[in-house]
């Protein structure tokens, strides 16, 4: 090697890939930044910027200040809490296994919650306080992710998305009896409204309930940066470079289980976000796992964020679940990244 | 100086035993390659040397303190391991991948210190890597993806180095080249543990030779003492002339032995 190839390639050049991540989060954070205004602004009664100042500052009561204090502020809050939880979880996931189809509710989580809320709502416990049913959802997320944890113990990644795999279809199967248990056709409704995910008359004791879980789990999962940049070597390897794999299975199920069991169960399950995220910031981010966290995590949020305005900006009848519009506009994605794979693939 | 020492390890996977009373050890400054027939155990013999299978009954244990002893982070500083055909899953620069080396000395979050800046791009200088450090580590050809994963091991600079198959699809030039740069290493005094195929490049690059088979170890010496055509027949089954002019060892393999080991196992 001669001193002339050192040269060529600059410390400058060096400098500017590192500065691109750094660019990336910051453009999707000022993103995300104009939308939570533009949030507070939409909606059936449009606000101006004007009216929201005043409603935050003001201690007089009138409309404008509680559409903003008591609707629109903890209504965005949370989309940009569970966004990011999603977005976040979604990259790590996908980090984890490798593999880009993997999703959120990928080790069972979102069944879990899913079902433990239609539990509190078949037996009409959600009549008692609006908390019954993130309380289920929390009970039914821990209890899905013990499961997957005790099947898929010891066995590796593989054994550990089976044994997710296999959660999520028992999921499903309890939610589908319950549908098809349920005493009427109310109570079937509202099963099946919950299960489409809204953020429509989510309070502050909502967040109050999940923000805590969301932001430990969310704590947990940043942990996993190095392990997942080491896993891109295989598991041999990275194990190899003195990163445990049973720490790093534990922090992943344990970050999910409370990132995503909580929005799910406040929320209900929403789709297509954490699949989405990683892949729009990972050609921005150098493909490398650990870097493609935070990005990711602010992507989601700006994704469900944008869903949720346009939900309320959509009238067509009943106000459009969250749910059901991000796998609408999910799925053309989807198509997207498989004939994208099919042609990279060797 | 660097003591690896494995002291009658017996490793069974799946009921049926893999290494039966295994012993060996080796020093800084070795180059040892690990021979034998496939299954006969080379595989397991080298990720229990490296840490990552504990055996059954036995021990490992690197300057005289079990593996067992040693935290993940401080044994992955101390020896480095490849295992056979490495891949990358995403497609991260080459620079990147051999960064990936030095992640037991990185702390949780952050960036890279300056220091280790340099010491990358000395591995990527010695390994002529320099015009590939931006290139996606999948578009890479095999023996440039070979060359990435052995500066990938070496920018931690461990004293220890344990690789599985290194030479397992390189062309000519780059098995050469890759046999030569082991032999370097521990000449540079680093204990190289490696398992090949090739007998020849066995003989000429590496100073000692374990012959495994079937899970135990069937000779253990300098190439010379090793490779001869009766070991040969009895733990490959297959007839072979051993030229030694020129100094080196030339394995000519002639014909399988009749009857095969089929009928031995």
């Amino acid at each position: 090697m001669t001193v002339d190839s050192l040269d060529r390639v600059s410390p400058h050049a060096r400098r500017l890939q590192v500065d691109r991540t750094h660019a990336l989060t910051a453009t999707i954070a000022l993103i995300l930044g104009a939308l939570f205004a533009v949030s507070l602004l939409a909606g059936r009664v449009w606000l101006s910027p004007g009216e929201i100042v005043d409603g935050l500052l003001s201690s007089r009561l009138q409309l404008s200040s509680l559409i903003v204090t008591e609707l629109r502020l903890p209504r965005s809050v949370l989309a940009v809490l569970v966004g990011a939880t999603l977005g976040l979880s979604g990259a790590v996931l996908q980090g984890l296994t490798r593999n880009p189809l993997a999703e959120p509710g990928l080790l069972g989580v979102t069944s879990g919650a899913s079902f433990g809320a239609v539990i509190a709502i078949y037996f009409g416990l959600s009549q008692i306080s609006s908390a019954v049913i993130p309380m289920f959802g929390l009970f039914g997320a821990f209890g899905a992710i013990a499961l997957t944890f005790a099947l898929g113990r010891g066995g590796g990644t593989l054994a550990l998305v089976l044994a997710g795999a296999a959660v999520n279809t028992f999921g499903a199967a309890l939610i589908a009896l319950a549908l098809n248990l349920a005493p009427g056709v109310d109570a079937a409704y509202e099963i099946m409204t919950w299960l489409m995910g809204s953020l429509a008359n989510r309070s502050w004791d909502h967040i109050l309930l999940a923000g805590p879980l969301i932001v430990a789990g969310c704590g947990l999962l940043a942990f996993t940066g190095r392990g997942l940049d080491a896993l891109s070597l295989g598991e041999d390897q990275a194990e190899s470079l003195g990163i445990s794999i049973p720490r790093l299975h534990g922090l992943a199920l344990a970050g999910t289980a409370m990132a995503v069991g909580a929005a799910t169960s406040v929320t209900g399950a929403i789709g297509f976000i954490g699949l989405v995220a990683p892949h729009l910031v990972r050609p921005f981010a150098s493909h490398q796992p650990s870097r493609i966290l935070l990005p990711s995590a602010l992507a989601g949020a700006v994704l469900l964020l944008a869903a949720d305005i346009a939900t309320r900006l959509i009238s067509i009848g009943p106000e459009m679940k969250l749910g059901v519009l991000t796998a609408l506009i999910g799925t053309p994605f989807f198509f997207w990244l498989v004939v994208r794979l099919r042609r990279t693939s060797p | 100086m660097t003591q690896i020492a494995a002291g009658h390890i017996s490793i069974s996977k799946g009921g049926r035993e893999i290494l039966r009373d295994v012993s060996m050890s080796g020093a800084g400054g070795e180059f040892i390659a690990i021979i034998g027939p496939n299954g006969a155990g080379k595989s397991t013999l080298l990720a229990s040397l490296a840490g990552l299978l504990k055996p059954d009954t036995g021990t490992v244990a690197i300057d005289g303190r079990a593996l067992s002893a040693w935290n993940g982070r401080e044994l992955a500083r101390k020896r480095a391991y490849l295992p056979q055909n490495p891949r990358c899953e995403w497609p991260i620069s080459v620079e990147r991948l051999v960064a990936l080396g030095l992640t037991p000395v990185l702390p949780v979050f952050g960036g890279f210190p300056g220091a280790l800046r340099l010491r990358i791009d000395e591995v990527l200088a010695a390994c002529d890597l320099l015009a590939l450090r931006d290139q996606p580590a999948t578009t890479l050809s095999g023996g440039e993806l070979a060359r990435a994963m052995l500066a990938r091991t070496l920018v931690g600079d461990p004293d220890v180095l344990i690789f599985d198959e290194p030479l397992e699809g390189l062309d000519p030039r780059h098995t050469l080249a890759t046999a030569e740069r082991l032999s370097e290493l521990a000449r540079g005094g680093k204990l190289v543990i490696a398992s090949m195929h090739d007998l020849t490049l066995a003989a000429r690059h590496a100073g000692r030779i374990v012959a495994l088979d079937r899970g135990r170890v069937a000779a253990d010496g300098t190439p010379g003492q090793v490779l001869t055509s009766e070991l040969i027949r009895a733990v490959f089954a297959v007839d072979a002339r051993i030229s030694t002019a020129g100094g080196g060892a030339f394995v000519d393999f002639l014909a399988p032995v009749a009857g095969g080991r089929e009928q031995q196992r």
